[in-house]
């Protein structure tokens, strides 16, 4: 398994368990007193799952196993790999952590850490379904 | 990779990469308000990216790598047919469902994607079905 799949796959398994987490806190909330800004966790809860794990977790295993691009470059361009990897990890970090805040207006306002988080995840995307493309092919 | 794999991977792929550009447009807005038509991409967004994405891109996935069948003239099985016809109503369904919740003059299209991503899933279960086997069976 290449460097980069395992990469993937240990941060889709660190995602899904504070996936889990979210989702407990997000639920403990009808029991026990937790902080506002734990009612606002529902969609970083939904996307550490969807995103932070699922997703992840596909990307991994299609760079290992979708069918070899050529015989000199087998997963295509690695820096694009690699890029989408960091990008969409950085992006989805910094979401978890403004999203909640930005939610129930918090000071310092980060705002700005919500957007780059947009934009950082967007560009992963599109980087990863351009590099995947032509390796998604009969042979 | 056969075909159909090719095509639902593929298919899958732009699911995704629109699936997150909508995404991203909310979550931007979130952050500095841009249009307040925005957040109509709500629903948009988790249909392209569970269904269009996820349960698309797992199809296309087992189409390719569930066993194969070694005696028969066609390996991935007799019910291939249902298995394209699950592609084209799945993708009908993504499609309709965005149309019905985008445009308020389609609204009805919505249960009608609904009822064809349900024959989709109905269908590719069925193609499925024998391929879940033993070795050489
Ligand atoms: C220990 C396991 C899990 C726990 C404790 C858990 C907990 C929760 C809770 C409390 C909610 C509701 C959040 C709210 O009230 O706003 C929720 C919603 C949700 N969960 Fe989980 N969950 C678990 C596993 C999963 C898994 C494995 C998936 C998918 C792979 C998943 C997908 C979802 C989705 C998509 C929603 C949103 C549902 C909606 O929009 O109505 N969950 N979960
Ligand atoms: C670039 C990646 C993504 C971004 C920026 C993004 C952004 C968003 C935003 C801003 C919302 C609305 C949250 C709210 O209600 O406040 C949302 C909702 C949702 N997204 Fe995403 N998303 C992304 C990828 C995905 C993927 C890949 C999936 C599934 C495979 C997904 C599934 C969902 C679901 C199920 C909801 C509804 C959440 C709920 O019930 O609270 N998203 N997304």
């Amino acid at each position: 398994m290449p460097t980069l799949a395992r990469w993937y796959i240990k941060a889709g398994l660190v995602y899904f368990v504070l996936a889990l987490i979210a989702g407990v806190l997000v639920q403990a909330r009808t029991v026990v007193d937790l902080p506002t800004w734990v009612a606002t966790l529902r969609p970083v809860y939904v996307h550490l799952l969807a995103v932070g794990w699922i997703t992840q977790l596909i990307i991994g295993v299609g760079y290992w196993m979708f069918p070899k691009f050529s015989r000199e470059n087998p997963r295509g361009s690695e820096q694009l790999a690699w890029a989408t990897f960091i990008l969409l990890n950085v992006g989805l970090a910094l979401r978890v952590i403004s999203e909640p805040r930005v939610s129930i207006r918090a000071e310092p306002d980060l705002s700005w850490m919500l957007a780059l988080s947009a934009v950082l995840q967007l560009i992963a995307g599109w980087l990863f379904v351009i590099n995947t493309w032509a390796r998604i092919k009969e042979r | 990779m056969p075909p159909l794999s090719v095509w639902m991977v593929r298919v899958a792929l732009l699911h995704l990469g629109i699936g997150f550009t909508f995404g991203a447009l909310m979550l931007f807005d979130k952050a500095a308000p841009t249009h307040p038509d925005i957040w109509r991409l709500w629903p948009l967004h988790i249909e392209l990216t569970l269904i269009g994405w996820t349960v698309q891109l797992a199809m296309g996935v087992a189409f390719w790598i569930m066993p194969r069948f070694a005696r028969l003239p066609n390996r991935y099985g007799r019910r291939t047919t249902l298995a394209w016809a699950a592609f084209a109503l799945l993708n009908a369904g993504v499609l309709a469902v965005c149309a019905g919740n985008w445009w308020p003059s389609l609204a009805d299209l919505t249960l009608a994607g609904r009822i064809a991503e349900l024959s989709a899933v109905i269908l590719f279960i069925i193609h499925l079905w024998p391929r879940i086997k033993p070795p050489g069976a």
